[in-house]
């Protein structure tokens, strides 16, 4: 089972998907997933992300509009589920209640006629692989959700699939264990060499999993790349927003800075200035652990602003700065264990090649 | 805590309300095997009209427990997928449908049985048969199958479960019976068993739909009644009772079961 499976890769050609009531669920979608590639679904709820790996697996059907889903060579547009050779594993696991843990992890297989001594044989593989010998006979209400979570894995794997397909499997998990899992899924999806999708909407999660991490809004992929692509160059706000925190800077460009709406100044790369003309309103964008903070004591600083709140999270403190613009306040992540009163006035510096410039 | 003299009044209130109901019930079935009743118990006891109610009427209890099994056997067959079908329907006729289905329990029984025998009664084979009593029993007793299924159906994403099974390759009929079923289980039984204790009991509905050649036990106790010594007629209600209690007393247990699984 641990060997190298014949992962495909999964093509999608024009998909879209409009529901029932009318609703477009997916805009016109190209996607390529290679083989044995783990490809993340990133998105906030009702941005197709779900939509997307239902089509993937065959749970919902695109529009017959010309766009087809291949696996491999294999067009498996038209084919439900049960004929796909996917294997999935549902947020809420989706363990049959009436079987046991045993039960469950070989379904699979005695659906497909196997052998007993084969499926015996594999079972007991899958139970070693899990961890799960010991609740081999027991029901799945009697598990515990780190468990169950293991047994619906089991169960999607042990058949061998070409596509495995998870849709926010560690949900509903606390996050000391979702940290541990996303680790060893990982591990195991890699192991196995499958070609696979994931769907969450944590970004941290996202990050942890994917080879590739697609970002989805509003029924269409905004970014499609790897994580560092996406956290350090993302192609619009929406991305830029979703993925970490973000701030963002506004004003004109005037002798190659950038001028906000207080007067402050924020010195532009010459990339940046390249692509923007000469008192054209610009956009810049700059993560919190980006920024350096000076206590200062006047406002007369080039770039400063007032602390108005500072909370101490472990390894960082997160300071929210006010007044560097009319509006809205700046978050910055201070890693140096520097106390910041509310109140306090602190000068703002960073690389200016940190600076992202927004487009769109 | 000490009981206040409000609890010993309500807990008399209830005994009164209580022997009220079950005195009957207790003197019949005492009548059932007393000699003489109007002497009294000290005329002494016998099996005598249990033994004449079993000579004379032991037909009619055989064909209402093939009535009662046949609708049963319908009303899984038949409720079951029907259940299955309104609770995974997502279209607003499912609710015209769910009126449709309940009517029988609000019309009464006589309204029914006239409907059917002017419209099957021309069959006179038909008429003449014990089937002719199933479809009555039937029409009676599917809602309350379907409305025990369809409860139990709606206390679990069945549906999930069911593309659980589905993404591990299994087609539609395997997957409604190695999870649908066997997860409707406590609905199905319960269904089953209410089914059974209605038919047993039926008389509205029978008594219009009978002729003298298929009567069933409530028929036959409602006719002894009117023609036999009330020994005998007795003796009958307690052999009704020793029939439908047992199928009560399963169906609270099976209740009380799946309460505490919930």
């Amino acid at each position: 089972m641990t060997d190298k499976t014949n992962s495909v890769e999964i093509t999608l050609k024009n998909i879209t998907k409009t529901f029932s009531d009318g609703t477009l669920a997916l805009k016109p979608t190209d996607l390529t997933i290679k083989a044995e590639e783990i490809l993340v679904l990133l998105g906030p709820s009702g941005c197709g992300k779900t939509t997307t790996l239902r089509l993937i697996a065959g749970l919902e059907f695109a529009d017959s509009n010309g766009g087809s889903i291949n696996f491999g060579d294999k067009n498996v547009t038209e084919l439900p589920i049960e004929k796909r050779k996917v294997g999935m594993v549902f947020q809420s696991y989706a363990l049959f209640p009436n079987m046991n843990v045993s039960e469950n992890i070989v379904y699979g297989l005695k659906v497909r006629g196997i052998d007993t001594a084969v499926i015996d044989h594999k079972l007991a593989e899958m139970l070693k692989m899990f961890d799960l010998e010991k609740y081999a006979k027991r029901g799945v209400h009697q598990l515990s959700g780190g468990q169950r979570q293991r047994v619906a894995l089991a169960r999607a794997i042990i058949t061998e699939p070409d596509v495995l397909l998870l849709d926010e499997p560690l949900s509903a998990l606390d996050a000391l264990l979702k940290a541990r899992l996303r680790g060893d899924i990982r591990t195991l999806l890699k192991s196995l060499g499958i070609t696979a999708v994931y769907v969450t909407h944590d970004q941290e999660e996202a990050m942890a999993m994917g080879d590739r991490i697609a970002v989805l809004d509003h029924g269409e992929i905004a970014q499609i790349g790897s994580a560092k692509e996406i956290y350090l160059q993302p192609k619009n706000a929406f991305v830029a927003d979703f993925i970490g925190q973000m701030n963002r800077f506004e004003g004109n460009v005037i002798d190659a800075q950038l001028v906000l709406n207080t007067g402050k100044k924020i010195p532009l790369s010459s990339e940046a200035l390249a692509s923007s003309n000469a008192n054209e309103t610009l956009s810049m964008m700059l993560r919190p652990e980006d920024i350096r903070l000076t206590k200062v004591t006047d406002e007369q600083h080039a770039l400063t602003g007032i602390v108005s709140s500072s909370v101490f999270l472990g390894d960082r403190t997160r300071v929210t700065l006010e007044k560097v613009q009319k509006e809205g306040k700046v978050i910055v992540d201070c890693f140096q264990r520097i106390e910041y009163p509310s109140g306090q006035i602190v000068a703002l510096s960073f690389e200016s090649k940190h600076l992202i410039p927004l487009q769109g | 805590m000490k009981k206040d003299k409000y609890f010993y009044m309500q807990l008399l209130f209830t005994l009164a309300v209580c022997s009220f109901l079950i005195v009957p019930v207790v003197m019949s079935a005492v009548a059932g095997v007393t000699n003489n009743y109007f002497v009294g118990i000290k005329s002494g006891f016998t099996l005598r009209w249990v033994e004449q109610v079993w000579m004379l009427y032991s037909d009619t209890i055989w064909l209402t427990m093939k009535i009662a099994l046949a609708t049963t056997m319908i009303n899984v067959i038949v409720g079951v997928p029907c259940a299955y079908v309104m609770a995974s329907s997502k279209s607003r006729w499912v609710s015209v449908f769910d009126e449709l289905l309940t009517l029988p329990i609000a019309i009464p029984g006589m309204a029914i049985s006239l409907g059917i025998i002017s419209v099957y009664g021309g069959f006179s084979d038909f008429r003449s048969s014990w089937f002719f009593i199933l479809i009555g029993h039937v029409i009676f007793t599917l809602p309350f199958m379907v409305k025990s299924v369809l409860a139990v159906l709606q206390s679990f994403n069945f549906k999930v479960l069911e593309e659980g099974a589905a993404s591990l390759g299994a087609s539609f009929w395997r997957r409604f019976f190695d999870v649908i079923i066997p997860n409707c289980k406590a609905g199905i039984v319960a269904g089953m068993l209410m089914t059974l204790t209605l038919s047993i009991g039926e008389f509205n509905l029978t008594w219009m739909l009978h002729t003298p050649l298929t009567k069933t036990l409530p028929v036959g106790l409602a006719d002894s009644y009117a023609s036999m010594r009330f020994e005998v007629s007795s003796a009958y209600t307690l052999i009704f009772l020793c029939l439908i209690l047992p199928l009560l007393v399963l169906a609270q247990m099976l209740n009380n079961k799946k309460v505490q699984n919930n």
